[in-house]
């Protein structure tokens, strides 16, 4: 301190050498207190100050948000990076639905399935159930451990219990579903050695049996074929929804696609007849469609038959027209024809094989050398079984629940009450498992190994994508465990069946390891070569199951159907009835999104609305609106049906196109035992399934109670206006613009295009312009990429209810639209002088009895002069330079204005927060509880109440795909970014892509379509959407254009349509 | 008796209690003040407590709606406003006369305005502020409204949208509440004096000498006291147009058929003043009747009234039909069917009670013996609110639930909580108004006082008032 020469002094004190100070000059710290304190006890004043201090850190540090549940990890797996995406190659089967798929996992949870583009059979495509799957793995009601009765039992005690039982039982039934996985038939086939009284029958809720039965007869072996509908130029379905529900959906809609779509070089495409009894997505997407009573299917069979063999008159006048028209095109069609039923009647499918073999339609369009695998139940297998029930010892039940989904599952409850041991392998609690003494869960099939082969030749694997979430084991296993097998891993087994049965089938790899990380990888096999050379291998030593055999010559040659014709139309003549009689009958049918009700338990396919009807969270009776006039029924009447000895009650939905006097009822509700989403919902009709698919003399009668059924469109007509702008094929040929509406608007400068009328200077796009364009002729209207919208985004389910209230909150919607008898043309209503010649608007609302329909998906359009932009007060909702149309949730304060001035009502806005309020914890289990939001895409926001929201053009992806390019120093190329919308679509119905790319595809159809088929929404009011859809196109003899397509020369071309209008019948004769 | 020219009808009649002596000033300070000083009655509490039961049942909806969402309500995704901007824009056409009568009147120097429009003005604030709480209760997010003002911020160049209207609403509402409360105030100023002279209890007299701004009576402070009046007259004059207007741009200015139209501004301004006359005579009847106040309201205001509304009411016809003349004309499929579904849609009821509300309703006002009736008065006084209430919701609604995709056609039906909600407006504008009635003046006695003379002292002594008319043609007659 003295060092510099300078003194300092503690204080006044010091300086004056204060007494006081000397004293204490040497202590540290002074004894002096800083406060007075009166004693040792704090005052009131301390108290406050201490108790201000306290609340005031307390509050402090409080202020930071609790991290909940947030674990690092110790050791970061190598191959996975936070934030990045792995994806995984799987396949999907479950409920005979079909995919081969790449799971998305992000941070080891699969969040989401996606196609794999390496298959060939589903070619990257996935259904609406296939995307659900994701989210049935995660529900918290699935079987948590190894159950006995009520109780909880471990695993080793229940194989030692087990296992005990079964050597004591002599007559052991393994019940399936059918099973396409080679090693789980191997692994079947191990423990039907060990227990010699066992016996295999698979069986499926909704079987192929009659098809399978009819071509053992025909060809000598029960196969499904291989149905090629691209290669078919007249296609007739009966009664067959191969576009929605029949064998392999996704697979039939891309080749029905492919033949459908139009382009410069394409100009023509299939003609598809449906004659059906209810209205399925198959029956709106046929050109002509006819309604039949189900009682009539037969009999149609049967006279298209003996029409293209001879001669023969229908005896309803209206559908011997179409079947003579049908015929006609069939026959110039030799060889490019395919004929569908969906009847399980062996009969009908033995005449539809005589068809079809009279077509030449073998080894064309039909292929019985590569069978399909994904039905192989026989019902007369099954139904020996419930007849034996009370002789069995022990039943194994493995993916199936028969005691809801069989007709007489109520027998086989009862029968069950005297089998000793009853073992279920479900993953969740369902009628069946509930009455079994043993209940030894399988793995979701996202947790367990395996593989599949859904067609001859045509190998997937099948991985796990996360470890098991419950204590469950998978049930080839258990299996493999109860039959002491030497290798009990699944794992293993697979992997030495591949090695044992497909590696040497191929050439490529010379190593087994590297052939499996290969097929790991890839997920299929790529190649006929090798297909074809595991056939060769196989036809050696495949050990073939009962009914499952391959078919050895690969060609067909046309005598090698020997099917008794005779006998099946002489059937046929005594079940069906060629006329329709006024007798009710009830036909009971899939529904997409439910299907055999195994997954009634997934909200988002309970909320996806039936294409048709758009109605959801139920079922009902669709009856057709003269049916119901006649009846005196309206929708949402409830009324009372009985069949036989079966009654139930449902509300009414009038379904236009129904045929008369008859109802449908779709199966897969009605589930008894299930969890809180499919609780109450709908009525179980199962047990009016039987081979025919119908039954007669049905009875309703009006309760008085009224139940409002959960529609998501309430209006069902177009009302004249040009959103759907259609032509049929001819008037296409003629003029690639046909069918449009390009409006005109008239200024001092002469008319001009709305568009090009402009007070804004528009936007600028210097990088890229995104955009989808929507093929109207190839939308079938499947739901899959509403499901596949709702998984990625992390959209909210929302209930019966709320829908109700309409309410629901898909950002991508297909609105269907019913033609009306009183739609005019626009030719029409200026004829008319102002007073509507052609209906007004109050008839404009009434569909046509077998109305036409449009499919039309729906999502924002991205518009350019976007309406909602203007008004939002706080500028949530703004222009990206890239084309979109961007919702800014966090500065959203909910004013709706932006969803009012939407023309296209495509904003949903969060009406309650639903991933909290606990009046959704039962419905909306993706955000409601810990275990269910594991599925939500972390990459996009989960939106708080009171936001708008809408579709981004799955904006994540784009960002992500840009990334992408951009750590690679290029451009992001077409195909590179995929919505999620666009990924699924079954059809390619929704291409998406930059439209300043012009090797995009988009660009490329924008292009040639521009002022052809492409058209935008509303163009007349200048908001400039960025969405592009293409006509719809009928390949009909009628006209099908309601507007011209420009003012000049089409005016003569419309005189001829009305006339020909006038007289359809003649004309469309000498037409065909 | 000094008699000049009285072509003008008396605007202060003699008392009511004592038919044969004119009113004077002290008689004018006594009924005026007279309510305020009385101590509380049972009528006044009756009325509040219905008033506070509604606004209650209202809150616990309230409570619903911000509490839970806005799903408490009826609206879906077709519907996204319904009740709420039906509400918000009725209460803001109510609180459209208040100001017309205070300021365009004033400067129009319409003398019979004065015993009038210390009520209205109330009205006005009372109803703005009900309007008020629609837009918050409307909000997704209400917490974050203070987002809609131009605040500064820390968020860089995050601002409004000036291109929406619900940014001009939000300047239009705050200002046109800002001048009338503002003016609402000052011609309280020489009342509340007045009350502050007369209390005896010293609390009142320390509020009202608080509230009085120490309002001296001078001839400066009455100079002034001019000025400012006369200046937020000019200033509110231009509101009384704007605010409407604005509000009539939320639907203008948007692309859905049935809104786009530029008819809307005069076509709402019209319609504001319409129902907010219509308001201000239900309410003032009422005051008249409970608070004796005949002398001071007079047959000729209200007759004087219901040639507004009846104006008013056929400028809103006219502007109907023109709408749908525009439609057709226009020959815009989309409109075209937004009108035609207006009349015979699923709203059609919606439609015509509108019509024979707002239309025909009001013709009976062209006969005089009707204007001149206080019970057909009240009736249609309601009447009309009831069809402006209806022309907001057909407008709003039936255009929303049928636009331009037909898939997305639905139905709107409220629910209880919107019901609530309504109820709660009338809970809080009727306590406000109850408030105001018994601890204000409700007649600006100042200015009563500043009129009585000149329209006065003319009229003969022996007149009644059922033979006033003849009486003043005799008069003009005379003097001719």
């Amino acid at each position: 301190m003295e060092s510099n020469g300078k003194r300092y002094w503690r204080g006044l004190e010091e300086l004056e050498n204060d007494l006081e100070f000397v004293k204490n000059a040497e202590k540290e710290f002074s004894d002096a207190p800083t406060v007075v304190e009166e004693g040792s006890n704090p005052n009131r004043r301390d108290f406050l100050k201490l108790l201000g201090f306290s609340v005031a850190a307390v509050s402090v540090a409080a202020c930071q948000a609790p991290i909940k549940k947030a674990i690092p990890y110790l050791m970061k797996p190598a191959e996975l990076d936070p934030s990045i995406a792995n994806y995984y190659a799987s396949s999907y089967f479950e409920d005979g639905d079909y995919a081969s798929i790449l799971v998305k996992t992000r941070e080891g949870r699969p969040i989401k399935i996606e196609g794999n583009p390496l298959s060939t059979i589903t070619v990257g495509k996935t259904s609406a159930k296939a995307q659900a799957s994701v989210l049935s793995l995660y529900d918290t009601e699935r079987y948590q451990g190894f159950m006995k009765g009520k109780d909880k039992i471990s695993i080793e005690k229940a194989d030692e219990e087990i296992k005990a039982k079964l050597d004591g039982a002599s007559n052991i039934r393994l019940i399936s579903t059918t099973i396409i996985s080679p090693s789980t038939t191997a692994a079947i086939k191990v423990f039907l050695d060990k227990y010699k009284g066992a016996k295999h029958i698979m069986y499926d809720a909704v079987s192929a049996s009659g098809i399978l039965e009819a071509n053992k007869e025909s060809f000598g072996k029960a196969i499904l074929p291989s149905y090629d509908f691209s290669k078919a130029e007249v296609i007739v379905g009966i009664n067959c929804d191969f576009l929605g529900t029949w064998l392999s959906p996704v697979e039939f809609s891309a080749q029905f696609a492919k033949g459908r779509k139009l382009s410069k070089e394409k100009k023509e495409m299939s003609r598809f007849y449906a004659f059906e009894s209810r209205f399925s997505i198959t029956g709106a997407n046929a050109d002509y469609r006819t309604a039949i009573k189900p009682s009539q299917e037969g009999a149609v069979v049967a006279s298209l038959y003996k029409k293209l063999t001879g001669t023969d008159t229908f005896k309803d006048a209206k559908i011997n027209e179409k079947l003579d028209r049908a015929v006609k095109n069939l026959k110039a069609a030799q060889g490019k024809a395919l004929v569908v039923s969906g009847s399980n009647d062996a009969d009908v499918q033995q005449i539809v094989n005589a068809i079809n073999h009279e077509l030449g339609s073998y080894g064309t369009t039909i292929d019985i050398n590569t069978p399909s695998h994904l039905r192989q139940g026989i019902d007369a297998n099954m139904n020996a079984f419930i007849d034996e029930i009370k002789s069995v010892d022990a039943v194994i039940f493995f993916g199936v629940n028969p005691c809801y989904n069989h007709s007489r599952g109520k027998e086989l409850k009862e029968g069950l009450g005297s089998v000793k041991t009853k073992i279920s392998f479900s993953l969740r609690p369902n009628e069946t498992s509930a009455l079994c003494d043993y209940v030894c869960p399988t793995h979701h099939y996202l947790e367990s190994w395996g593989d599949a082969q859904p067609k001859e030749g045509h190998f997937n694997l099948i991985q796990p994508t996360i470890t098991p979430i419950f204590n469950t084991r998978q049930a080839q296993e258990s299996l493999l465990i109860w039959a002491n097998a030497k290798t009990t891993n699944f794992y293993d087994f697979v992997r030495s069946y591949w090695n044992k049965s497909l590696f040497p089938a191929q050439k490529q790899q010379k190593n087994f390891d590297e052939f499996w990380a290969v097929s790991l990888h890839d997920g299929v096999f790529a190649g006929d070569a090798v297909a074809k050379a595991v056939d060769e291998k196989k036809e050696a030593k495949q050990p073939a199951t009962d009914t499952l055999a391959v078919v050895k010559p690969r060609v067909m040659v046309a005598g090698a159907f020997k099917g008794d014709v005779e006998g099946a139309l002489a059937d046929i003549a005594k079940e069906y009835k060629t006329e329709a009689s006024a007798d009710l009958e009830i036909q009971v049918y899939e529904k997409i999104g439910i299907g055999s009700g195994m997954h009634a338990n997934n909200p988002w396919l309970q909320e996806l609305p039936d294409p048709i009807s758009r109605a959801c969270w139920g079922n009902y009776v669709c009856i057709s609106q003269v049916t119901a006039k006649k009846k005196e029924l309206s929708q949402g009447d409830v009324v009372k049906v009985t069949v036989g000895s079966h009654t139930f009650k449902l509300p009414i939905l009038i379904q236009p196109g129904q045929a008369n006097d008859s109802i449908a009822v779709a199966i897969g509700y009605g589930r008894s035992v299930t969890g809180k989403v499919a609780k109450g919902v709908g009525v179980d009709v199962f047990p009016l399934v039987n081979k025919k698919g119908y039954q007669t003399s049905v009875t309703i009668t009006k309760t008085g109670e009224y139940e409002e059924i959960a529609q998501t469109q309430t209006h069902h007509t177009i009302m004249g206006r040009d959103i759907i702008q259609e032509a049929s094929l001819t008037e296409y040929k003629a003029k690639a613009s046909a069918g449009r509406n390009i409006i005109m608007v008239h200024t001092d400068e002469g008319p001009k295009r709305p568009t090009d009328i402009s007070l804004w200077k528009g936007h600028t796009y210097p990088n890229h312009s995104w955009s989808l364009i929507i093929d109207l002729n190839a939308c079938t209207g499947c739901g899959a990429c509403v499901v596949a919208c709702q998984a990625e985004n992390n959209v909210p389910i929302v209930g019966k209810k709320e829908v109700l209230n309409r309410r629901e909150m898909h950002w991508i919607r297909i609105d269907r639209y019913y033609s009306s008898d009183a739609n005019p043309t626009e030719e029409e209503i200026k004829n008319s002088k102002g007073a509507r010649k052609e209906g007004s608007y109050g008839e404009m609302e009434i569909p046509s009895d077998n109305p036409d329909v449009t499919f039309m998906p729906m999502m924002c359009q991205h518009c350019n002069n976007a309406p909602c932009e203007t008004v939002c007060p706080v500028l949530a909702t703004t222009h990206s330079n890239e084309g979109l149309n961007q919702m800014t949730y966090n500065r959203c304060i909910g004013t709706r204005y932006c969803a009012n001035n939407c023309p296209f009502k495509v904003r949903r806005f969060n009406w309650f927060h639903y991933a909290e309020d606990t009046r959704f914890t039962d419905i909306n289990n993706t955000q409601t509880n810990d275990l269910g939001r594991m599925v939500l895409n972390p990459d996009v926001t989960v939106r708080s109440r009171g936001v708008m929201e809408k579709c981004t053009l799955c904006v994540q992806r784009i960002q992500a795909g840009k990334l992408d390019a951009k750590k690679e120093k290029r451009r992001p190329k077409d195909g590179d970014i995929q919505t999620a919308c666009s990924q699924v679509c079954p059809t390619d119905a929704i291409v998406f892509g930059d439209m300043l790319d012009e090797s995009s595809q988009i660009a490329k159809m924008i292009a040639e379509e521009h002022d052809k088929r492409a058209y935008h929404l509303l163009e007349e009011i200048n908001v400039k959407a960025q969405i592009a859809y293409l006509t719809k196109i009928r390949n009909t003899d009628e006209t099908k254009a309601r507007f011209k397509a420009d003012e000049h020369g089409g005016h003569e071309e419309h005189k001829e349509h009305k006339e020909e209008k006038g007289e359809k019948h003649e004309k469309s004769e000498k037409h065909g | 008796m000094n008699v000049s020219s009285p072509v003008r009808p008396a605007l202060v009649l003699k008392q009511v209690h004592d038919k044969n002596r004119p009113t004077t000033y002290h008689d004018i300070t006594n009924d005026i003040c007279k309510q305020v000083e009385a101590s509380i009655n049972v009528r006044w509490m009756g009325a509040m407590a219905i008033s506070l039961i509604a606004f209650s049942w209202g809150s616990y909806c309230l409570y619903r709606t911000w509490w839970f969402g806005l799903g408490e309500w009826g609206l879906n995704k077709t519907v996204g406003w319904a009740w709420d901007i039906t509400n918000f824009v009725w209460w803001v056409g109510i609180g459209h006369a208040g100001t017309l009568i205070s300021a365009i009147l004033l400067l129009f120097r319409q003398k019979w305005r004065t015993s009038i429009n210390r009520a209205a003005e109330a009205m006005t604030i009372f109803a703005v502020l009900c309007a008020g709480s629609f837009i918050l209760m409307h909000m997704g997010r209400p917490w974050l409204a203070n987002w809609a003002l131009p605040l500064p911020n820390t968020y860089g160049s995050l601002w409004v949208n000036f291109n929406s209207p619900l940014v001009w609403d939000v300047f239009a509402i705050s200002t046109y509440l800002t001048v009338s409360t503002v003016f609402w105030y000052v011609g309280l100023l020489p009342d509340l004096a007045t009350i502050r002279e007369r209390a005896t209890n010293p609390i009142s007299k320390f509020v009202y000498g608080l509230m009085s701004f120490g309002w001296d009576g001078s001839a400066k402070t009455w100079a002034r006291y001019e000025m400012v009046a006369l200046i937020l007259a000019g200033l509110s004059t231009p509101l009384v147009l704007s605010v409407h207007t604005i509000v009539s741009m939320d639907f203008a200015t948007s692309i859905v058929p049935g809104w786009h139209t530029t008819i809307f501004p005069p076509y709402f301004v019209a319609g504001a003043i319409f129902s907010g006359f219509a308001m201000v005579l239900t309410l003032m009847l009422v005051t008249r009747y409970v608070f004796k106040l005949e002398s001071y309201i007079t047959i000729e205001h209200v007759e004087t009234m219901n040639k507004i509304i009846l104006v008013t009411g056929s400028i809103v016809g006219i502007a109907y039909i023109t709408e749908f003349f525009i439609a057709w004309y226009s020959q815009v499929p989309y409109e075209q069917y937004a009108f035609i579904n207006r009349m015979f849609g699923p709203y059609w009821w919606a439609y015509w009670a509108m019509m024979s509300c707002n239309v025909i309703s009001p013709q009976f006002f062209w006969f005089r013996s009707m204007r001149r009736n206080i019970y057909v008065t009240f009736a249609l006084s309601i009447v009309v609110n009831i069809g402006m209430w209806f022309e907001r919701f057909v407008i709003i609604v039936t255009s929303l639930h049928r636009d331009y995709i037909p898939s997305s056609w639905v139905m709107f039906w409220p629910t209880y909580v919107d019901w609530g909600d309504y109820i709660f407006s009338f809970g809080f504008f009727f306590t406000c108004f109850f408030l105001f009635a018994k601890f204000l003046p409700v007649i600006n006695m100042a200015e009563v006082k500043a009129v009585l003379k000149s329209s006065n002292e003319t009229v003969s002594d022996d007149y009644a008032d059922d033979d006033y008319n003849k009486t003043e043609v005799k008069t003009s007659v005379t003097h001719h």
